[in-house]
């Protein structure tokens, strides 16, 4: 009963949908007020119907309800209860749910943090989303129902993938989603304005908020699946450049790029189209990353061409957004100029530089995402781009980003002098240049002009970044400075110290890190980066839903003891192997063992052993990103409901 | 190993490296030379494991990309040179063992788009930034000057 009790919903839920995406908009056009009220409560009641349908479907993988397709190929009996509530967007179906679901709730969350704005932006803003929901609930009713029974309902399931039997996996997708589906307000407002003609800097300052925080969701979601894949995967690595990696990657650019480029139309209000064309390219690349992932094209062209009916529903759906929005654009575009003017030294060239090398960047990962595929549909042939060439591409332009970012916040609006702006960052520029090559003079086991170059990088946006917050002390300097700068420059200033931080994590770790595959007799020991592994050999034991091989390595550091790693190896019922890696997890390095196989009687194991010198700064940098995010989205002028338009922070 | 390749379709939300397989096969290989052991360990890195969906040689436990790593290793550890090694390779494999694809004609714009798509936008911005200078400037809005007085005057108080 309750499978088809969650049907129903969603039926309803789209139908609600339908109504919220047409009668609203209707009601702006022909001036009726109750089409244009009816916005907010259809809505909420539609968000209603979303959670049922997700109550549903999570209660039928509590009650191992095995009479539902999707219930029993991702689950059983013997699965831990958290597992089986993460299991509900364990795949296709599910993942559209919560999709569609998370969707339904930023629409409410519009409906509830808008009292400030007119009704006609809401009413607006709420069609343009519940167009987008229309667009999921159709997909997920007519190629991907996660409802669906099976005529002769097995007595027990199948296993979840055991790779996302992991707590950092379970809360992963749901931080994506809350990113991915949060550029939809961001596009949402950016079509309403169109819609409107309404292109000023209020409208700017009602989308930032949103669009901060959903930059800040997907920063976390990325940060976590980067830290999942290091401590999960066995292999020590953190980002593959794996299309799938990129698929996140690619909007998170773009939004980096868009919440840059609201501040000046907020506090200058210039960049006006460009504005609407970076929301519009955000939610689009979100769109594409799902296309990618979720038609099948990237596992081969041909499987896609075999089984197109989910591909060809995503991707007629991408045209009619992505075509749509882009039409409206070119229609709306040359009213929404700014007529601001600035020159070419100043703190608006120096943002739209920042905005043209993140799009050149996301450009070029999208060249190099899609060029294999493009190549293979073509016929010409088959041909791999990996991390060797996203590295040759990200490197070399993310430098001048970290460069002008600390240039950046020292420049003045609208009009600057070059030469004002050298002498002003004189000290910062000798320092950070001094500094960074003294650090690995001193401080590193080898020098390299790679490490050197990334610690310059570090200084240079560190000193820069803590000069900008002295000078808005005035003259009681820095002190002064924490207290007067708003949220809104807390939020720039700690976001930036996480680019740097990121920058140091980066560049120590891809330099210094070390790695040995060894064999190992109980008894016996490696010595790498200075640390003595010793191994004590294997036991073994019964997991839940697995058997497991544990094996104990002590690690001592001149002769002192340090830690006991536990590297584990586990086998689950489903038949695949997985690895569970020891780590010591420090500031300035990690220790890492994975545990290989049983070579032979003797006990002996192969074992890979890692150094990894500052890879946490990898991700407390990206942490300190999603604050500062978090910081600037909680400035107090968001929540200045009436008058008081001038607006303080940075 | 078929059921590698279901992950790609099966996961949406493993939107990361949903296409790893996760155990490790690790094998003990002994080198003398330092520099063998550094060019087998970048040509594990930098080869593709041709029946996995998404993984280089390194990470992959497939019995393919064992046997390629017992190639590379016998290679590499026979003194033979990087551009030895990856043309038996691509010989035997085709360009698709490479992540680093090779510059040719089906590569050139794979390798020279990122700095055409560069040149062009910053050739615009600097021609948008200049064109913008010498404008002229619009005169203010009489609603704007009214605010302006407005602020003006709350200042004052």
């Amino acid at each position: 009963m309750v499978p088809e009790f969650g049907q129903m919903a969603l039926v309803i839920a789209l139908v609600l949908s339908l109504i919220q995406a047409s009668l609203p908009l209707a009601g702006t056009y022909k001036g009726v007020a109750v089409w244009i009220d009816l916005a907010r409560p259809i809505a909420r009641t539609q968000t209603l119907f979303m959670v049922l349908a997700f109550a549903a479907l999570t209660y039928s993988f509590l009650v191992h309800d095995f009479s539902v397709r999707y219930v029993a190929s991702n689950s059983n009996t013997a699965l831990p209860t958290i597992y089986l509530v993460s299991g509900v967007w364990g795949a296709h179906e599910g993942s559209l749910l919560l999709w569609a679901l998370t969707l339904s709730i930023w629409t409410t969350a519009v409906t509830l943090f808008s009292r400030s704005v007119p009704r006609e932006t809401v009413a607006q803003v709420v069609a343009v989303m519940g167009m987008v929901s229309v667009g999921f609930l159709l997909f997920m009713i007519l190629t991907s129902n996660p409802f669906d029974r099976l005529p002769n309902p097995p007595l027990e399931g199948r296993d979840l993938n055991p790779l996302l039997q992991d707590p950092g996996l379970a809360i992963h997708p749901p931080m994506l989603y809350m990113g991915y589906v949060g550029f939809s307000v961001a596009f949402a407002f950016a079509i309403a304005a169109m819609l409107g003609g309404r292109m000023d800097a209020a409208w700017a300052r009602w989308s930032r908020p949103w669009t901060n925080i959903a930059w800040v969701f997907l920063t976390l979601g990325i940060v976590l699946g980067s830290w999942w894949a290091y401590y999960e995967l066995g292999w020590g690595g953190w980002w593959f450049w794996d299309p799938v990696e990129n698929a996140s990657f690619l909007p998170w650019l773009v939004g980096t790029a868009l919440i840059h480029s609201l501040a000046v139309t907020e506090k200058r209000g210039a960049f006006k189209a460009w504005t609407v064309l970076l929301a519009i390219f955000a939610f689009s690349l979100s769109l594409l990353g799902t296309f990618l992932v979720r038609s099948g094209v990237l596992t081969s062209v041909h499987a896609f061409a075999t089984d197109p009916e989910r591909g060809i529903f995503i991707l007629i759906f991408l045209c009619v957004v992505i075509g749509g929005s882009l039409l409206l654009y070119s229609w709306r575009a040359s009213q929404i100029r700014s007529t601001v003017t600035f020159d070419l030294v100043s703190r608006e060239s120096g943002l739209l530089m920042n905005n043209v090398v993140l799009v050149v960047t996301t450009a070029s990962i999208l060249l190099g995402t899609l060029y294999p595929l493009i190549l293979d549909a073509l016929g010409v042939g088959k041909i791999s781009v990996g991390p060797p060439y996203f590295n040759a591409v990200f490197v070399p332009l993310t430098i001048p980003l970290a460069v002008m970012l600390g240039v950046g916040a020292s420049l003045r609006w609208k009009r600057d002098d070059a030469g004002r702006v050298l002498s002003h960052l004189k000290w910062p520029l000798v320092l950070s240049l001094v500094g960074g090559v003294l650090f690995p003079l001193l401080l590193l086991p080898s020098f390299s002009w790679g490490a050197a170059l990334g610690m310059v990088l570090f200084f240079w946006i560190t000193l820069t970044t803590l000069l900008w917050l002295k000078q808005r002390g005035g003259a009681q300097g820095l002190r002064h400075g924490l207290v007067a700068t708003g949220r809104g420059g807390w939020g720039m200033v700690v976001g930036h110290l996480g680019v740097a931080v990121f920058i140091v994590g980066i560049t120590l770790t891809s330099i210094y890190s070390t790695e040995k595959d060894v064999r190992l007799a109980p008894g016996e020991q490696y010595t790498l980066g200075g640390y003595d592994f010793l191994f004590k050999g294997v036991r073994r034991f019964n997991g839940p839903n697995f058997t497991a091989s544990g094996g104990v390595v002590e690690v001592s550091f001149e002769g002192k003891k340090i830690t006991t790693l536990f590297p584990e190896k586990r086998d689950y019922r489903s038949g695949m192997p997985m690895t569970e890696a020891g780590i010591d997890a420090g500031i300035t390095r990690d220790l890492f063992v994975a545990l290989g196989e049983e070579l032979d009687d003797s006990g002996a194991w192969s074992l890979r052993l890692y150094h990894k010198p500052f890879i946490r700064w990898i991700w407390l940098g990206g942490l300190m990103m999603a604050l500062g995010g978090l910081l600037a989205a909680s400035d107090r002028r968001y929540f200045r409901f009436q008058g008081g338009d001038v607006g303080g922070g940075g | 190993m078929t059921h590698r390749s279901h992950y790609g379709l099966a996961l949406l939300f493993s939107l990361l490296l949903s296409s790893f397989s996760a155990v490790a096969t690790i094998e003990a290989y002994h080198f003398d030379d330092p520099g063998q052991e550094a060019l087998y360990k970048e040509l594990i890195a930098e080869l593709r494991c041709l029946v996995c969906q998404n993984q280089n040689l390194s990470d992959s436990n497939a019995e393919l990309a064992l046997d390629l790593r017992r190639q590379t290793y016998e290679m590499a550890k026979a003194g033979k040179s990087r551009e030895e090694i990856l043309s038996y390779m691509v010989q035997r494999y085709g360009d698709f063992v490479l992540y680093r694809p090779p510059l040719q004609q089906s590569t050139l714009l794979l390798w020279s788009g990122p700095f055409i798509i560069l040149v062009i936008a910053i050739t615009t911005l600097v021609i948008l930034i200049r064109r913008r200078k010498h404008e002229p400037q619009p005169l203010p809005q009489e609603a704007d000057l009214k605010r302006a007085r407005q602020l003006l005057q709350r200042e004052k108080r």
